[in-house]
């Protein structure tokens, strides 16, 4: 087995937790298999190699340019190409995050090859992966074989474990120039516009508080933000607000936070969901959450068979009750 | 000015899917059809700028079997121009990089200023098949946009990612792909399915087929989840029950 290459994001410097969960990935097929795994960094390139030693790399390469601060799909694209050569890789994991997405397939195209994105599960044997991937957003799961190589393969985020830091693990690490021209540049950044600290995306929430019809409005939402509250000063974790399709459409809340089919795909620990009927659409979205709370005044409605525990009561009652338990509980305001 | 739109069929979304019983595929016997919801953002917003600009000719293609002409039709109701048809079936089997080779001739012959289509289909989850486009063109791309301006010869674009919002600027040719909030799709009119019936829609045959590296092993339904419990005490005992399950049984709080 050749060696992994894995691309890893950073934030606000940091390591993003999505990049860790490949590289510990790519950790353990290395070892099965022999090989070594080179972590790429793309842009700021200071400050984390002990964090990627920790986690798994064996060598960190770096493409250390100030005008690769911000991602631009063409030039980055381009330093994974070059640094695929350099750590004679054979096998290119990454995180599927927007990022992770956008520039994945793009690397494929360089080298001709089909790719598999946003999988679930991952096994290598005898020079080939078997990857699993849920289809229709999770209600039908697939099993596929790639033996294109190199294997490009992009992993869904919080699916797989980023393990525990093994502090007496290091890394060499070396600088990697990448020839960019002008025309790379043709697509230029202006302006990012990084979320308020606190404000969490579905995505990357460890509890999502999520509405549905039974919110009823724009004001149902402001009672579940007061729930995120508490659960934000209780210091339980990422807690991010999640809506069903209706409550997008219906204009009472933005679209960003729709989860389900044709919004956003989440898996956190905890999933709790207020007044949210179950359509299929939406339980394909948010099935694969490890735990799942399910609110709603009709016994009937879908979502209770999904769910691990369920009050069937109206929201507007249980919601304020929970925000007073939590108080006591965990003693914050 | 010329704008292509890729878009594909895909299962309507409010559907129960099941999987034959060899896992060889779902059961395809009376599923509806659609438009893929995010390539529908992306006629819209095709249909937007040839309303502004004028001078735009706007061409559906789509990668899909000879059922795929009725979603094409749609794009031409909702006021697409005409329509392309990479008649291939079982198309859903194909991996994102031989379906942009499928695409990648046609693109050619046609030409174009801007490519638009979704930021994935909802079937298959990829996102693949744009960024492969972007590269055998060369072109710069942006996805997850939620706003578009052209000036001129420039597209600047808002994208939306879980991180935040960035601000892009690139200049055509170039492909973007659309995310829900760019606008809001019409519906067709009467009057544009009628006129839908007389725009063409062109059947070509692919160029290319799979190389063989990316097999389909077998579809399973999703893991079976055990059963969970009502919490059958009476409000607010309820609530406080419920605290004390997600703390110390499921450990989540």
């Amino acid at each position: 087995m050749a060696n992994i290459l894995v691309y890893i994001e950073t934030k606000k410097g940091e390591v993003r937790e999505f990049s860790l969960e490949a590289l510990n990935t790519a950790r353990k097929v290395a070892d099965a298999s022999g090989g070594k795994v080179y972590a790429l960094l793309i842009g700021k390139t200071d400050g984390f190699d002990e964090t990627l030693a920790h986690y798994g790399a064996d060598v960190v390469l770096k493409v250390t340019d100030d005008k690769l601060e911000n991602y631009l799909t063409v030039p980055y694209a381009k330093a994974v190409r070059a640094a695929m050569d350099k750590a004679e890789a054979k096998v290119f994991l990454l995180s599927a995050t927007s990022l992770g997405k956008d520039l994945a397939p793009r690397v494929a195209a360089k080298f001709g090859v089909p790719m598999v994105s946003d999988i679930t599960g991952l096994e290598y044997r005898d020079g080939k992966f078997e990857v699993v991937k849920p289809l229709y957003a999770g209600k039908v799961y697939g099993t596929f074989e790639l033996s294109a190589e190199p294997a490009i393969i992009s992993l869904r985020p919080k699916i797989f474990e980023k393990g525990e830091p093994d502090t007496s693990r290091s890394t060499s690490s070396e600088e990697l120039s990448v020839d960019l021209t002008d025309d790379d540049f043709r697509a230029k950044v202006l302006q990012v516009k990084e979320k308020e600290t606190g404000e969490i995306d579905v995505t990357e929430a460890d509890i999502i508080v999520s509405g549905g019809r039974g919110v009823k409005g724009p004001e149902g939402f402001e009672l579940l933000r007061q729930l995120i509250d508490v659960l934000n000063k209780a210091g339980v974790g990422k807690v991010a607000l999640g809506a069903s399709r209706v409550a997008v459409d219906s204009g009472w809340i933005d679209h960003s936070h729709q989860v389900g089919q044709t919004g956003k795909v989440v898996a956190p620990k905890l999933y709790m969901a207020f007044g949210i009927s179950g359509a299929i659409q939406h339980l394909a979205g948010m099935r694969t959450s490890k735990v799942i709370v399910a609110v709603n005044k009709d016994p009937e409605a879908p979502i209770f068979k999904v769910a691990d525990y369920g009050i069937v009561d109206d929201l507007f009652k249980v919601v304020p009750e929970l925000i007073k338990e939590l108080k006591e509980v965990y003693k914050v305001d | 000015m010329k704008i292509l739109v890729l878009l594909k069929k895909v299962p309507d979304t409010g559907l129960t899917l099941q999987v034959k019983p060899d896992g060889s595929d779902i059961v395809r016997d009376n599923i509806t059809y659609v438009i893929n919801p995010y390539d529908e953002f992306a006629i819209e917003e095709a249909l937007r700028i040839k309303e502004k600009l004028g001078d735009v000719e706007t061409v559906a293609i789509s990668v899909g079997d000879e059922g795929a002409k009725e979603q094409i039709r749609t794009a031409l109701a909702m006021g697409i121009d005409r329509g392309i048809l990479v008649k291939v079936d079982g198309f859903w089997d194909l991996d994102g990089y031989t379906t942009a080779m499928m695409l990648k001739d046609i693109i050619e012959k046609e030409g174009f200023d801007l490519i638009l289509t979704g930021k994935m289909a909802v079937d298959d989850y990829n996102s693949q098949v744009p960024s492969y486009i972007a590269e055998f063109f060369n072109i710069p791309q942006a996805s997850y946009i939620v706003k578009l301006e052209l000036e001129g010869n420039t597209a600047k674009v808002e994208r939306e990612l879980e991180t935040g919002m960035e601000e892009w600027e690139l200049p055509l040719p170039a492909i973007l792909t659309c995310e829900k909030g760019l606008n809001e799709p019409r519906y067709p009119s009467l009057r544009g399915i009628m006129q839908a019936k007389k725009k063409p829609i062109d059947v070509v045959e692919p160029s290319v087929s799979p190389a063989g590296t990316f097999k389909k092993v077998k579809l399973a339904p999703p893991p079976e989840k055990a059963p969970g419990k009502i919490i059958d005490k009476e409000f607010p005992e309820s609530v406080k029950e419920l605290v004390r399950l997600l703390r110390e049984e499921a450990k989540v709080l």
